[in-house]
């Protein structure tokens, strides 16, 4: 199947998260109820880091568990988008994107919501919200 | 494994015109790099017997290195592409070096196009870098991106200023001035920077590379061979890779990148150091790429990199000649080939505009970078 591609050819950007990889299942299943969680190791103890994978990326071992986070954490470094790179951000510019150093020490990609976007701060406090869609929920994260 | 320093050469080198090249395809590219740099080397397509290119990503064929070679009837003995982002150019070198060093070739032409300025229709799916999907949902789309998170952190831990960036596009772009073969040739002022609308702040339109068109080759051979080509052979003195991570989710740190670990290498092997280089390429994706890069090779310190890219230090004259063909800023971006390309031809000493090239130009070294700040590969040439 051909993907759909830009006026240069390249892969046009989908604003829906893959929900059918492999180990990242209950990564989204957990989302839907409302609770972040991290793939903890079982054989060293430490997190893993996202996205998933199968095996301990610190220690290798397959032996892990899902675990709920407590959702806190800091802001490690943000830009704000001025340009819409994809149609259904037009006139949502400029907006916010952080890496999100969680607590338990698994960082995300995410948006830092509920205060305006010149707002943001390196080392600001931060706590997740879940942002409810049709078919799936993604986690955002506001001041604390 | 004894030294391998200064014994291999690169005895071929091309470029092709840059820019909007609308009816050229990406492997059309290639092939006008592959006749161009056979006609520098004098060589004929049947004297290759080592072949590497890139994995473009618009032009998505699986063993392109052979599709390339058999489209000019080249039947090599040693193929690969290699898909390490604007690494890839310097680690095609490595990989010529390495095949020949084994034994499995003893001619290796490297060859990279892109085709990112006007469209090039392909029917296969065009690839990913991989991990968008962890991305895309938060409206996280771009490489820019990625850059402007470093350029934020440099910006908090070492006070760097947009217009401390600025400066490394205003050198950049003198240098494209003086390049007949560059895309951008209208000079830029701190001011004109500063004015210039952000993209993804805190990076602005002029720290970002262009979107190009075009390709450049090499070819590799040993020292010993190397001096019965027609034009002046470059020596390979030092090679070097690092990939600290792969997604920013795992970075370890966003200010000091693959190049400190990949140049060390490199120095290491060519017995050199900083203060040995007449001139640095500097892999220049975005202006902060080009800061920490330098501050990461050593020739200043962590956080001093906005001063030392100041008052002409960095320009053709100063004190270390940086990108002196334009770069991805100014010339055109084909993932760091052409800063390859540049580096040789600035060696072999007659080759560029007289006004940029290096006087006495003995060693430089050329850095790639690549994916989400996670790829880097340093190589420095010098005089055989």
């Amino acid at each position: 199947m051909s993907e759909p591609s830009d006026s240069r050819g390249r892969a046009i950007a989908k604003v829906k998260p893959f929900l059918q990889e492999l180990e990242a299942k209950p990564f989204w299943a957990n989302l839907r109820e409302h609770k972040l969680t991290a793939q903890r190791c079982k054989s060293c103890g430490k997190f893993f880091t996202y996205p998933p994978q199968g095996s301990c990326p610190h220690c290798l071992s397959t032996d892990y568990e899902w675990t709920t986070l407590s959702g806190k954490g800091k802001v490690y470094s943000f830009v704000s988008y001025h340009r819409a790179w994809h149609p259904s951000y037009e006139g949502k510019t400029p907006y916010n994107v952080s890496l999100v150093d969680l607590d338990e020490g698994p960082r995300l990609i995410s948006n830092v919501i509920g205060c305006p976007y010149d707002q943001v701060k390196i080392g600001m406090n931060v706590e997740v919200v879940y942002e409810d869609h049709e078919e799936y929920t993604l986690p955002k994260f506001r001041p604390a | 494994m004894g030294n391998i320093s200064g014994k291999y050469a690169i005895v071929g080198v091309a470029e092709t015109k840059v820019g909007k090249r609308p009816d050229a395809s990406t492997h059309s590219l290639h092939l006008e790099c592959i006749k161009a740099c056979l006609d520098d080397a004098g060589l004929k397509a049947s004297d290759v017997d080592g072949f590497i290119t890139n994995q473009p990503l618009n032009d998505a064929h699986r063993s392109y290195a052979v599709r390339m070679s058999n489209m000019a009837r080249m039947h090599p003995n040693y193929a690969t592409d290699l898909a390490l982002g604007g690494a890839t150019p310097i680690a095609m070198v490595q990989n010529a070096v390495m095949a020949i060093e084994a034994g499995m070739a003893n001619t290796v032409l490297c060859v990279h196009a892109r085709k990112r300025g006007t469209p090039d229709p392909s029917p296969g799916n065009p690839i990913r870098h991989g991990d968008e999907h962890w991305e895309e949902p938060w409206g996280h789309f771009s490489a820019v991106a990625n850059h402007a998170f470093a350029a934020q952190r440099h910006m908090h831990d070492f006070g760097t200023t947009s217009e401390d960036l600025a400066h490394v596009a205003v050198a950049t772009r003198k240098h494209a001035c003086m390049n007949g073969n560059a895309t951008m040739r209208k000079p830029m002022t701190v001011a004109d920077h500063q004015a210039s609308r952000f993209i993804c702040e805190p990076l602005r339109l002029f720290d970002c590379a262009l979107e190009s068109d075009g390709g450049g080759a090499v070819i590799v051979t040993s020292a010993e061979r190397a001096r019965d080509f027609p034009k002046k052979p470059v020596a390979i003195l030092g090679m070097g890779q690092h990939h600290p991570h792969f997604s920013l989710m795992d970075a370890p740190s966003l200010t000091t990148l693959g190049g400190k670990n990949s140049s060390a290498l490199a120095y290491k092997m060519a017995g050199l150091s900083p203060k040995d280089m007449n001139f640095a390429e500097i892999y220049d994706c975005f202006t902060i790429t080009t800061m920490i890069t330098l501050e990461d090779y050593g020739f200043c310190k962590k956080g001093e990199g906005k001063d030392f890219v100041k008052n002409g230090r960095i320009e053709i004259g100063g004190e270390l000649p940086v990108n002196t063909h334009g770069g991805l800023l100014s010339q055109a971006h084909i993932e760091g080939m052409l800063h390859v390309t540049e580096a040789a031809r600035q060696l072999r000493g007659n080759e560029v505009e007289p006004e940029r090239q290096v006087k006495n130009a003995k060693a430089g070294i050329v850095s790639g970078h690549g994916g989400s700040l996670c790829m880097h590969a340093s190589l420095i040439l010098g005089a055989l």
